[in-house]
């Protein structure tokens, strides 16, 4: 143990910080070459405008509130679709996982639903629902659903048996052997599942927004394009882009807090 | 030597049928004298998984706080016998009796596998073995005695990842052990670990025993490990117990001495037989 003590202390304390760093250099050369690219007419700035430009256009809709108010609108209609769709998956996956009767009556037909792509759905959606929001939660909740619970069932599934085993052997009630055996040895596959619906629940809301929406920022996009402004339209891109990436992150950092214990997890 | 065998066969049978006497006891060699341990009767035993007879009427008697050890070829039903004794699986025919009622704490295994909770630091695996107790008060300070009997203290908050095989097993040793268990089942042990960790695992093991005085019913395919720890060591053949050998050597057991060596060689010789037959 001192050895690997001795070893992984100097690193540890370097690593994250080099690391941080690391990262960031080729966003911040992509947008350097970018903005020199524009500046010395290299690329039209038809086709697409300077990084300078497109901050301006994005400081500008700040001051108007608008930036502000669909970035909220999409940013809650992206959580509260997760939250619907993942707890729905998350409450199935349990089920089938634990029951042999509840996996008989919906896994089969959970596989065939899982078989048409959500967003086929659109047309049929917004006649059901219209523009309204329900018809974005809808579509979200439905794109996450599935990655949620295929993995919660799969992690269940692959719990170790010889675990269960020891946990009934040492007299652990149904529950204590859900909360201190089953649960936490699904958890690394219910991650991956938040990982992936993460991305799904971004595509989905892009995809509709564009498609049926008053507001949001693949509302504002569009809107954008009917008056041709591209630095908007750009903007808008890079802000999915940030936001996509800012959902990861806080899902790397759960999983990294509850996952203290997975040998992947542990410093080196 | 067929016929040689068969009459050792009929004799073991005669003397584990009068081992039920009351009182009577096979092994007359010093054992932990304030026994903690519980007797053991199985009286004809059967058990089958589908058309495949595994225990074909297993009688046997063990005294409390004795230390016997199981041995017999792959997939003889040492096992089985094990999982029954601890009531993991149920009995086909045939009764097991630990003569007076016991708690689900009485009785402990440990397997090949740690088998312990990866997302669980030391300590509180070890407080699973607690069962019913794990709530109390004193769990942590029990759990902590217990991995201080094994040697591990100091791993206490460690996550089992960073453990190394013979580590684990000792933790898994001490889960086993908080309780208090008046028998313990051992199903190979010490059956994935290297020759010197396995050699220690041996001492602590007959250490604790002495100790605490528990029945202790020991499957392993290592016949030298058996007689090194064993006061008994039963050949399990066909479903039934074809040998019943005692072994009378001082504690603490000096490995590698003419006497174990000698027990060895005619237990593997048992064995070996029984596989010529097949
Ligand atoms: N749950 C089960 N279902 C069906 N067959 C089983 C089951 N458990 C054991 N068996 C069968 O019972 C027989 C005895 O198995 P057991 O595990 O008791 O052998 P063993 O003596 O412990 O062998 P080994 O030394 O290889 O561990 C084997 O033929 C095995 O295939
Ligand atoms: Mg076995």
């Amino acid at each position: 143990m001192s050895l690997i003590d001795s070893i992984s202390l100097p690193r540890s304390i370097r690593l994250p910080r080099v690391d941080g760093l690391i990262q960031w250099i080729l966003p911040l050369a992509v947008i350097a070459i970018w903005q020199i690219a524009c500046v010395t007419g290299f690329v039209p700035t038809r086709v697409l405008p300077a990084p300078s430009d497109v901050a301006l256009a994005g400081w500008k809709l700040l001051l108007s509130g608008e930036l502000v108010r669909n970035i909220w609108v999409s940013f809650w209609r992206a959580s509260v679709g997760f939250l619907i769709g993942g707890s729905i998956g998350f409450a199935f996956g349990l089920a089938n996982g634990l029951s042999q009767l509840s996996a008989k009556l919906t896994d089969t037909t959970l596989q065939m639903v899982r078989n048409v792509p959500h967003l086929a759905l659109i047309p049929l959606v917004i006649l059901w629902f219209g523009i309204d929001e329900s018809a974005k939660l809808f579509l979200v909740a439905l794109g996450v659903f599935f990655p949620i619970y295929l993995n919660t069932l799969h992690g269940i599934r692959t719990v170790d048996p010889q675990l269960i085993e020891m946990g009934r052997i040492y007299g652990m009630t149904d529950g204590e052997l859900f909360r201190r055996v089953i649960f936490p040895g699904a958890l690394p596959s219910i991650f991956v599942g938040i990982r992936f619906a993460l991305g799904i629940m971004w595509l989905t809301l892009i995809v509709a927004e564009t498609i049926a929406a008053s507001s949001g920022l693949g509302y504002m996009a569009m809107q954008a394009r009917e008056f041709m402004l591209i630095d908007v339209v750009v903007l808008s891109i890079l802000i999915y882009a940030l936001l996509g990436k800012l959902a990861d992150s806080a899902s790397r950092l759960l999983e990294r807090a509850t996952l203290a214990w997975h040998p992947a997890f542990q410093k080196r | 030597m067929q016929t040689a065998l068969r009459t050792s066969l009929s004799e073991t049978e005669l003397a584990s049928r009068s081992n039920f006497a009351p009182h009577a006891r096979v092994v007359r060699e010093e054992r932990p004298v304030h026994t903690s341990g519980l007797p053991l009767s199985i009286r004809g035993l059967r058990k089958s998984f589908g058309d495949n007879e595994v225990l074909r009427g297993i009688d046997l008697h063990i005294p409390a706080g004795q230390f016997v050890a199981i041995v017999g070829k792959s997939g003889c039903g040492k096992s089985t016998l094990l999982r029954l004794i601890a009531g993991l699986e149920k009995i086909d025919a045939g009764s097991i009796s630990f003569g007076q009622d016991i708690q689900p704490e009485d009785i402990r295994v440990m397997f090949q596998e740690p088998r312990l909770l990866p997302w669980a630091r030391v300590l509180a695996n070890v407080e699973v073995g607690l069962g019913r107790d794990r709530a109390s008060k004193d769990a942590h300070a029990r759990a902590e005695k217990a991995l201080t009997e094994v040697g591990l203290a100091d791993k206490r908050d460690q996550w089992p990842s960073l453990l190394s095989g013979g580590q684990k097993q000792r933790v898994a040793l001490a889960r086993a052990l908080v309780s208090r268990p008046r028998v313990l089942a051992f199903d190979e042990p010490l059956g994935a670990l290297d020759a010197l960790t396995r050699i220690s695992m041996q001492r602590l093991l007959e250490r604790v025993w002495r100790d605490q005085g528990f029945t202790a019913i020991l499957v392993t395919h290592d016949v030298s490990e058996a007689v090194a720890l064993a006061d008994r060591v039963l050949v399990i053949e066909d479903g039934r117990i074809a040998h019943d050998v005692v072994v009378n050597a001082g504690r603490p057991r000096q490995r590698g001495s003419a006497e174990l060596a000698g027990l060895e060689g005619s237990i593997l010789s048992h064995l070996l037989s029984a596989d010529d037959r097949t």
